[in-house]
């Protein structure tokens, strides 16, 4: 696994920098907000109240995904902090270049607006506060991460996506993730 | 003088305002328009009790409609906002205890120990009384949603989403307390409502309710109820039905009724339905969730055929969206004589509602026939700017008469006395 290989990896004490510390996460994340790694998120300009959250829960293990259980695990609750601002000031990232098959952009527009996506994630899908920006982040993360949340084997901060799921079948997610992964 | 400009006397006998409400408001919206991008695609219909129906869609109302997930990081003891919170003349707020992430529901051991339950984090903390100093222990972690306690002779009992378990003399395990053993664990998993209080009653029964699986939905017999059992877990019966979410409950001091907050459903409109104040007289009655809301208004869904006449109507109403939590009668010494057996209620504060509603603790006081008379604000200041800075989940009478109140979003416990207090530093 891909992801095992970083498993290793931890803060070296030295680091001094934000820039320093975080070329870590960059390994798998991107270095400019935009991830490069299959089933790894873009995290640019992802707000900070939700990083904070998702790296407490990677700390305290209540988010389970070994590499990240083992990044996070000796960070102080002010290192989230600084992570997670630094993070969301990174340039957000970009859709691909392809404009998509009209059909199944179509397809998960509809299914965004029936959902009600927009509630909480906004219009444009931007995201808020604790909420996260997911236009233009990676396909394959967005339908693994859906699907988390359908089976439950992702465990929210708290029910709401678990209970947003529970009406959506597997090709819906397939759907979603492709319009999300396009919104510009 | 219990008087805040923040709530309109209207808002005491909304009830019956209410009742003669019509149903424009809740119709179905126009279609939305698209949310990002490529044209707009028709949204197809929604099936029959979806948690979708009624949700507005792509306007500045929808916007301030998303829930509010508290911070993971307890604040620190010098930025709670405790100065910014205000209780009637001659009561005093002060931090109890801080540090503790998700502070949620509260029992109280036989030696002083408080415990606090969570919800989005995996603890049980103890708040231990040492020396006249107060410490806080996380007594049990890797729990998942450990929202429920309660404390009977020894035994602390933990409610996490799908099972109760019990520690047994944890007040002399402090310090190296052994792991909970589970006592009842034929509960649903569902994530929707799934987080328990819980309670025990003068009939030394443990009270574990089943929330509604989903906003607004046609439930099973496994949902929607309130069982009661032995503390061993044995015995379990449904003693309610027709509940959509109660996270807060306690005893008539008198009558020994139990009384029960129940939270009425999203999505249907600002100001309807309001949440609700119970109580149960007999076993096996039926509190109207999902067919009648509030008591006198039939589901825009499921209530067709269905008379609210069928079911017990609540006591009182709560506050549309307001999130009436945890609640207990007041039985001290130490507040005004007005307070004896009032009801003394958590709200922890509306999402479903643009304008917020709740965020406070209010008292209910009962009329002789043991329906509410009157529902006035007691701590209030969580609100800024249509924003929480805090958010009340549950109260606890300590032996004293003080009042322990658990906010969540801050992780951190006050306490609210009345009368000139003993150390100085506050005018």
């Amino acid at each position: 696994m891909m992801a095992l290989m970083f498993a290793s990896i931890t803060f070296s004490a030295g680091a001094e920098t934000i820039e320093e510390r975080t070329a870590p996460c960059q390994a798998c994340h991107g270095e400019k907000g935009q991830s490069e790694t299959e089933n790894t998120p873009s995290l640019g300009g992802q707000h900070a109240p939700y990083t904070l959250i998702q790296l407490f829960m990677f700390r305290e293990k209540l988010r389970t995904f070994e590499p990240m259980n083992e990044m996070a695990k000796a960070l102080t609750d002010d290192d989230l902090r600084v992570f997670s601002e630094f993070i969301a000031k990174l340039p957000k990232p970009s859709p691909p270049a392809d404009a998509g098959e009209p059909a199944r952009l179509q397809r998960g527009q509809a299914l965004v607006q029936q959902h009600r996506c927009d509630t909480c994630h906004n219009p444009d899908l931007s995201g808020k506060e604790n909420v996260p920006r997911i236009a233009a982040q990676r396909e394959d993360y967005l339908a693994k991460t859906l699907g988390e949340y359908k089976d439950n084997s992702r465990r929210g901060y708290d029910g709401s996506m678990a209970d947003v799921m529970a009406t959506i079948t597997s090709e819906q997610i397939a759907d979603l993730a492709y319009f999300i992964a396009h919104v510009r | 003088m219990i008087s805040h400009s923040s709530m309109p006397r209207s808002l005491l006998l909304a009830g019956a305002f209410f009742g003669a409400f019509t149903f424009s408001a809740a119709a179905q919206q126009p279609a939305a328009p698209p949310a990002a991008g490529a044209p707009p695609a028709a949204a197809p219909a929604l099936p029959p009790g979806s948690p979708l129906i009624g949700r507005p869609a792509g306007n500045e109302a929808a916007a301030k409609l998303a829930p509010n997930a508290p911070p993971p990081i307890p604040a620190a003891p010098d930025k709670l906002p405790t100065a910014k919170l205000k209780v009637p003349a001659g009561f005093n707020i002060e931090v109890y205890a801080a540090g503790m992430a998700n502070a949620r529901s509260l029992a109280l051991g036989d030696k002083g120990t408080v415990f606090v339950g969570s919800r989005l984090v995996d603890k049980v903390y103890a708040i231990v009384n040492k020396d006249g100093k107060r410490e806080v222990k996380v007594l049990a972690s890797g729990l998942y949603r450990p929202n429920g306690l309660a404390f009977k002779d020894g035994t602390l009992y933990i409610a996490e989403l799908s099972k109760v378990s019990k520690i047994e003399k944890v007040e002399d395990n402090l310090d190296n307390p052994p792991k909970p053993t589970v006592i009842f664990d034929k509960l649903p998993k569902d994530e929707a409502h799934g987080w328990k209080f819980i309670g025990i009653g003068p009939d030394k029964k443990l009270y574990v309710p089943v929330g509604q699986p989903g906003n607004n939905v046609l439930n099973d017999d496994e949902h929607g109820l309130i069982h009661r059992m032995n503390l061993d877990g044995s015995g379990a019966e449904v003693i309610a039905r027709g509940v959509r979410n109660t996270v807060g409950f306690d005893w008539h001091p008198e009558t020994k009724q139990l009384y029960f907050t129940d939270n009425g459903r999203d999505w249907m409109s600002e100001d309807v339905p309001e949440d609700e104040l119970n109580r149960i007289t007999k076993v096996g009655e039926h509190f109207g969730t999902p067919f009648c809301l509030q008591g006198n208004i039939l589901d825009p869904e499921f209530g067709w055929g269905k008379s609210c006449s069928d079911y017990t109507a609540p006591v009182g109403l709560l506050g549309p969206h307001s999130a009436a939590l945890g609640m207990r009668f007041y039985t001290g010494s130490m507040f005004p004589k007005t307070y004896k057996n009032v009801a003394i209620i958590a709200r922890h504060g509306s999402w479903n509602r643009s304008k917020k509603v709740g965020g406070d603790l209010v008292i209910a006081k009962l009329n002789k026939d043991g329906t509410m008379k009157s529902m006035e604000p007691f701590l209030t200041g969580f609100v800024e700017e249509n924003k929480y800075i805090g958010r009340p989940v549950d109260v606890l009478q300590m032996k004293d008469g003080s009042l322990l109140v658990s906010d969540d979003w801050n992780g951190a416990v006050y306490r609210i006395t009345y009368g000139k207090q003993k150390v100085a530093g506050k005018s």
